[in-house]
């Protein structure tokens, strides 16, 4: 099978990476102690049988499969997983610590920070209880686990592969990166699939199926992943049958693609696309008053089954349904014009002006098309009263930077992608700290996330981020607009892809007649 | 001639040292760095920082620029952003797509575009000029992005020609030179020499088509021009036969400024190959820069933009050679 990536890999060593065309592709060859049940984003096991969290979520145990071997031969054990989290919490070198961005954001330090780490470390030690059990220690409960441990970055490597190719020699050479043998040629996991090939030329990357006791058996002996930038070329691709299958159609294409007989599968929707708000910039903003106005006066129901692809729902709070802390009885604010402008007069903010930025030049899946949003949103700014500043930037052209570094818009569209089942993981990104996007503090808020974040997995964490959940919605330091499910497409002859929230489609149930 | 090589190529060094030093101020004053690039979309600005500062994109410009051109004296311009690899063999490796559609490109409009030029200009004001006129300046005005897209959604699937790639994807075909078809044609790959083929065609043509129309309206031009000279009237009035008269001077001296353009365009290709490799997905030099611009990938738009520099000033020698090869007089001077 053939499918269609639209980027480039950057290397294939997990730890090093954070993207979502690099974990598509580590996913089909390695594994994780835990993994999400296909379509879910719920746990499920994977190299590890069980897991149990004890000591208030400070230690972990995981209870290993028995008879797995890494793709190179060398047994998968208790040892492995240990010199796995020990590799990452000893990892030497500016270079290499800078580009371990999910290790940084879940464990925070390392044994010695170098560069510009600076976080005190959440890992403890790693023990060998047992040949099939191995037990992580950890300094301070992180409520991002388990779930956590379902991230592709922390796949469990072969250590002998590791050793032998010098896996951790990530060095910066001038003003980019070199990295080793085995992050470009040999990683070693224990997936359904092995690495073969990287062609540069060809933009193809090819993975076989992997024999040697696997975690699953792959139906497909051969996969590959071709790199086509370019949407519409994907498209081309397809119709062509040169591939079969890409990533991110247009949602203005689902309706052509299904009348030639294409598959377009809809993910479970993981993210949120949210209006937000700079109390910083805009002092009448401050007033919670003219937030909830905002809140009253968009008319998001309208706005999601006008302009949103099918299975895209109206938010009603920053975490997507999927997420353990979801709420339903948060403060809701259906559409109600009058009552917002009543609000506005209140607040003596009738008549204001917003400097409402959006991006360009960019495609979200929680943001199919910036400018139609802005216009649709913005039009009900416009029947607020709300007089309206159009600022449109390219993405990486600055917009990134006058909003979240500088703050100088009032409003702004912007969103979020979830990486696993955790509501910190939403929440905690947007309201843990003082931001220059949102320009507010608030302590109590600020507080309440960071204990959410440290109650341990179960129930009390969960209970902890329905609370935050309830605040946030009542402070309303910016507005959820909705839930967008990004969709996969594969041809007709295609079968047994899973579209996940997660964008973990796993191919070694796949068959193509 | 090789004192004229020589002094060609000692001028080159100052045109790319200025060059690069242009190059290098534009990259850093797009707005956006690769550290947003390189960290993804979840990138925090802290993050973005740290990692500037490591990279040393935070250094004042010019000692950025000194760091840059004491490496780049030695070869080395690092390696990419994108894809981790040395910049220089990435180069390597996309170079031979470039190459073979840039060549096919011009076999196309040079093979097209004199005799039409030729024959537009013979019958100067009839219908057949009318027509390569107007083909011609349609040629030029429409972008190359919007014909490829047009080429791939119109000719494509009634044609059956393949609309993107320089190969079927999974085919396993051996690289040799990295010319997709010459290889197949070495290794007697028969299959994938033909599956290069009509992977090249589309882009071909539509890289082709500014080139091309270029060519037309400047042969017609200087066939004109030429035409209407006095050693003309006197070959005419000679008694020589209209098709030598045709051949030996109308054709030989009309040619000459379309040897100029020819080299000019060929320097332009590359310009042209970023949008059409773009398109049709075919992984050659153009696409890399593409893709270079998008994430920032400072080391490989820094080393593309030089090569480009680089073969710009090449072929403009390649082209003073080639007048002294056409035109006598100019090797006289």
């Amino acid at each position: 099978m053939v499918f269609g990536a639209a980027g480039n890999p950057k290397t294939f060593d997990p730890l090093f990476n954070d993207d979502g065309e690099t974990f598509r592709i580590i996913r089909q060859m390695m594994d994780t102690l835990i993994m999400n049940k296909p379509g879910t984003a719920d746990l499920e096991p994977g190299l590890a049988e069980k897991w149990e969290g004890s000591n208030e979520g400070k230690t972990w145990t995981f209870t290993l499969k028995k008879g797995v071997k890494f793709h190179d031969g060398t047994p998968f054990n208790a040892e492995a997983v240990c010199f796995n989290f020990n590799r990452m919490f000893n990892m030497k070198g500016a270079a290499a610590q800078s580009q371990m961005i999910y290790y940084g954001d879940v464990f925070e330090g390392f044994a010695k920070n170098e560069g510009d780490a600076s976080g005190d470390p959440v890992f403890k030690d790693c023990q060998v209880k047992d040949e099939s059990t191995a037990v992580l220690n950890l300094n301070k409960a992180k409520g991002a686990f388990p779930a956590a441990f379902t991230l592709p970055s922390f796949s469990i490597q072969s250590p002998d592969a590791l050793k032998k190719y010098n896996a951790d020699a990530v060095t910066q050479s001038g003003d980019s990166f070199s990295y080793p043998e085995y992050a470009l040629k040999h990683p070693t996991g224990t997936g359904p699939f092995k690495f073969e090939s990287w062609d540069q030329a060809k933009g193809e990357i090819t993975l076989v199926k992997a024999t040697d006791s696997p975690t699953q058996t792959a139906k497909l002996d051969k996969l590959v992943f071709k790199v086509i930038p370019d949407e519409n070329a994907r498209k081309q691709a397809l119709k062509a049958g040169d591939i079969q299958g890409y990533d991110y159609p247009s949602p203005a294409d689902y309706g052509l693609l299904r009348n030639d007989g294409e598959q377009v599968l809809i993910r479970p929707s993981f993210n949120i696309l949210y209006l937000g708000i700079n109390q910083k910039n805009n002092p009448k903003l401050k007033d919670l008053k003219v937030r909830q106005a905002l809140a009253y006066g968009l008319n998001r129901d309208q706005f999601v089954k006008s302009k949103l692809p099918e299975g895209a729902e109206t938010a009603t709070q920053f975490v997507p349904k999927a997420i353990d802390g979801y709420n339903e009885n948060v403060t809701k604010y259906d559409y109600n014009l009058q009552k917002a402008k009543d609000l506005l007069k209140e607040a003596g903010a009738e008549g204001m002006t917003l400097k409402f930025y959006y991006p360009t030049e960019v495609t979200r899946p929680y943001m199919p098309n910036p400018a139609d949003i802005f216009t649709s949103l913005s039009e009900d700014m416009k029947a607020m009263g709300i007089k309206v500043e159009p600022v449109a930037k390219p993405w990486n052209g600055g917009y990134k930077d006058d909003v979240q570094k500088a703050g100088k818009h009032d409003v702004h569209l912007l969103g979020w992608t979830g990486d696993y089942n955790d509501a910190g993981n939403f929440v905690g990104t947007f309201f843990g700290r003082e931001k220059p996007e949102f320009g507010f503090t608030n302590p109590e808020l600020f507080s309440a996330i960071s204990a959410a974040d440290a109650a341990p997995a179960g129930e009390t964490h969960t209970k902890a981020y329905q609370e935050v959940n309830q605040k946030i919605m009542e402070y309303l330091p910016a507005i959820p607009i909705s839930y967008g499910p990004p969709a996969i497409v594969v041809g007709p002859k295609v079968k047994g892809l899973v579209a996940s929230p997660l964008t973990d489609e796993r191919f070694y149930t796949v068959t193509v007649n | 001639m090789l004192r004229f090589l020589v002094r060609r190529l000692l001028q080159a060094i100052p045109t790319l040292l200025i060059l690069s030093i242009l190059i290098f101020a534009w990259l850093r004053s797009l707005p956006g760095g690769p550290a947003g690039a390189l960290l993804g979309d979840k990138a925090t600005p802290e993050k973005i920082a740290d990692l500037n500062k490591l990279l040393g994109l935070d250094d004042p410009i010019f000692v950025q620029y000194f760091k840059f051109l004491g490496r780049a004296i030695t070869g080395d311009f690092g390696n990419s952003l994108v894809s981790a690899q040395p910049v220089m063999s990435e180069i390597g490796n996309f170079l031979p797509a470039t190459i073979e559609l840039g060549f096919c490109a011009m076999l196309i409009a040079v093979g097209l575009g004199i005799p039409f030029g030729y024959l537009s200009a013979r019958f100067r004001g009839g219908a057949v000029d009318n027509v390569i006129i107007v083909l011609s300046l349609v040629g030029v005005a429409v972008p190359v992005f919007f014909l490829g897209y047009m080429m791939q959604d119109l000719l494509a699937a009634p044609l059956g020609l393949p609309s993107q790639g320089r190969q079927m994807a999974g085919l396993d075909a051996t690289t040799v030179t990295g010319f997709a078809v010459l290889d197949g044609i070495i290794t007697q790959e028969w299959d994938a020499a033909w599956d290069a083929l009509t992977h090249l065609i589309l882009p071909a043509f539509a890289l082709a088509t500014i080139p091309l129309a270029v060519i037309v309206r400047i042969t017609r031009a200087s066939v004109l021009d030429v035409l209407n000279e006095d050693f003309i009237r006197t070959a005419n009035s000679k008694g020589l036969t209209q098709p030598i008269v045709r051949r030996r001077h109308v054709l030989r001296n009309g040619l000459l400024p379309v040897v100029t353009v020819i080299g000019l365009q060929t320097g332009a290709l590359l310009g042209g190959a970023v949008l059409t490799e773009r398109v049709f997905n075919f992984r050659g030099l153009g696409f890399l820069l593409a893709e270079g611009i998008e994430r920032r990938d400072y080391p490989r738009l820094q080393a593309l933009l030089l090569f480009g520099a680089l073969v710009y000033v090449l072929v403009n020698m390649l082209v003073d050679i080639s007048y002294g090869l056409i035109d006598p007089r100019v090797r006289v001077r």
